[in-house]
């Protein structure tokens, strides 16, 4: 009893710092960001509660358009990670000379600080000295200079592209791992049983990385839902509101016009989307292992 | 059904135990010289995407202005020289703080980050007292919400502690994001560590603590090492959001935000820009080169089971 009770203190004693930190830096300006929703603080030193007005008011502009992008920005961003990290890592993991290089050589863009490598993005949109624009008029493909940011449709596709290609190295490492994990005798077996390579992968390779696949896309939608850096580098939201997601709306209205009280009514909706996405999470990885008793 | 060939080089690598293993594999491994080809041009398309960045910045650095604003686009350049290395000292004269802004902070960020995650992970690996796993997950939550959810009040938090436009308003919050990433990963090492040892030491009159110090942590060492490097990774790419918000004062800026103020200008002296963001992340590119197998298996570690 004694043990159990000293290394209960023990253990609490441990965990008591990290605690502490997180409940003031995290916990408490969580809460506080629900309290300020309720409010109109700004720049102005009287705060009064109005309620749910902010909530309201947050439909006065296009938010439902904004909540609509934010997704499809999302969904397209993860989308495109999963398949060309699934891509990329099933590669890798073929013998042939050469691949450990490789794999360091897929590194970088999640390494390097973020803003440098948006940094390089913005100056290949560029219509006019840019390489892609550049490139795509070399071969034929357009007549004039495109100026990627300079347009709604192509910033939106140029900051998707930028965001999976930050996102793509983990993915692979983590999809490639995945693939190392899956026993070898599984395939040796298929192998002998005269089954190709395609067969192997659609019946041995993706059914046993569902758990990595799932476990990844959930990781990637969270951070792809709070990707900041990469469009308020490249575009701040622009042009005209084309790429301001819910995090861009948010960093607007609470930063750039100080409105701290709309400002949090907005990132408490983004923080009930998230919940959600967390819950929803839970619940596959619960189903999931449930399955593997079975 | 059956291929009786493979068949046969299976049931011939069965019988002989040595060679089971290797000989099935490589059989299984050879490749015709199309798939060999086409291997090498898939790695080659994905390649392409995750460096042409990097080559084109790279190339970019190496061209004179003048070649840089003309139009038809050349991929290479003409008359290359590395005098953007040398005249951007001029243009951005703050670099050299930046680049040392930048490693004090995500250096600082990662220590906070190691005395608070190292007890912690050891706690959740080695006992589970009612509440625990709970705790844990919502340790792990922390990592949903981004900086940018919070960032009101934390801004008033930092105006209030009066450590806005100091080193303080980029490390401390910029720390608390990287907790719950550095305690999965540490958590899945430390449990690795047979518990029979924690038994022994009791046995021997150890106390918890002399326990946790005099035998955990030596043995969790090569763990510890591998989360400071992600952890400092972690610190010193994302360093945007905060130095942006909570710090104005030129001289504490990090290189990224320290950049971008540059990069914001009308008139972007491109080459100077690429040849600075070079220099800014050769740390970053040393580091992956040297610890390229700490990395792969610390991304992974804490992921399969």
């Amino acid at each position: 009893m004694t043990q159990s009770r000293a290394a209960w203190y023990f253990a609490w004693a441990l965990l008591a710092p990290a605690i502490l930190y997180v409940l003031v830096i995290v916990a408490w300006p969580l809460v506080e960001t629900v309290r300020l929703s309720f409010t109109d603080a700004s720049l102005r030193k009287t705060v009064n509660y109005v309620g749910w007005e902010n909530y309201t008011r947050i439909f006065d502009r296009d938010f439902a358009e904004i909540i609509l992008r934010t997704f499809t920005w999302t969904f397209f961003s993860v989308l495109l990670k999963m398949v060309i990290g699934m891509f990329g890592a099933v590669l890798l993991n073929c013998a042939v000379p050469g691949r450990n290089l490789f794999r360091i050589l897929t590194m970088p863009p999640w390494i390097v600080p973020m803003a440098i490598g948006i940094f390089m993005w913005g100056w290949m949109y560029n219509g006019q000295f840019g390489m892609i624009s550049g490139l795509l008029q070399r071969f034929g493909f357009v007549d004039g200079p495109v100026a990627f940011l300079a347009y709604g449709n192509t910033a939106y596709w140029a900051t998707i592209v930028t965001d999976v290609w930050i996102g793509v190295p983990m993915v692979t490492i983590y999809f490639l791992a995945a693939i190392q994990a899956i026993p070898r005798d599984l395939y040796e077996a298929a192998w002998t049983d005269g089954a190709s390579r395609w067969y192997r992968f659609r019946r041995i390779t993706l059914p046993l990385m569902a758990p990595a696949i799932i476990t990844m896309s959930m990781l990637s939608l969270i951070a792809t839902f709070n990707s900041f850096d990469i469009i308020w580098i490249l575009t701040q939201g622009g042009p005209s509101g084309s790429t301001t997601t819910m995090i861009i709306d948010t960093y607007q209205t609470a930063i750039g016009s100080k409105k701290y009280g709309q400002g949090a009514a907005r990132a408490v909706v983004i923080c009930i989307f998230l919940s959600l996405f967390c819950i929803a999470y839970f619940r596959m990885t619960r189903k999931l292992s449930r399955q593997e008793k079975v | 059904m059956m291929n009786p060939a493979r068949r046969a080089t299976r049931i011939l690598t069965l019988a002989n135990p040595f060679s089971k293993r290797t000989r099935t594999s490589a059989m299984m491994d050879r490749y015709t010289w199309f798939e060999v080809v086409l291997i090498y041009l898939g790695i080659f398309v994905f390649l392409a995407f995750m460096l042409a960045p990097f080559v084109e910045g790279f190339l970019v650095s190496l061209k004179p202005l003048s070649q840089l604003f003309s139009t038809p686009y050349n991929f290479w350049p003409e008359n290359a020289s590395f005098e953007a290395y040398v005249t951007m000292w001029d243009r951005i004269p703050y670099f050299a703080l930046y680049i040392f802004n930048s490693l004090l902070i995500a250096t600082a960020a990662t220590l906070i980050v190691l005395v608070l995650v190292v007890p912690a992970a050891y706690a959740f690996a080695r006992f589970s007292f009612k509440g625990m796993p709970l705790l844990l997950g919502a340790f792990l939550a922390v990592s949903m919400f981004s900086g940018a959810v919070l960032l009101i009040p934390l801004f008033r938090l930092m105006r209030t502690l009066g450590i806005l436009n100091t080193y303080w308003a980029m490390i401390i919050p910029g720390a608390a994001f990287l907790i719950p990433s550095a305690i999965w990963l540490l958590r899945t090492y430390m449990m690795r560590i047979p518990p029979e040892l924690n038994e022994a030491a009791y046995m021997d009159g150890a106390s918890q603590f002399y326990t946790f110090r005099r035998v955990i942590l030596p043995l969790a060492r090569p763990g510890i090492i591998v989360v400071a490097i992600m952890t400092f990774i972690g610190a010193y790419a994302q360093q945007f959001i905060f130095a942006l918000t909570f710090n104005s004062k030129t001289e504490f800026m990090p290189l990224p935000v320290g950049l971008f103020a540059f990069f914001g200008r009308q008139e972007v002296v491109w080459n100077e820009l690429m040849a600075a963001s070079f220099v800014g992340i050769a740390p970053a590119l040393v580091i992956i080169f040297f610890l390229q197998r700490y990395l792969v298996g610390g991304l992974t570690a804490g992921a399969i089971k």
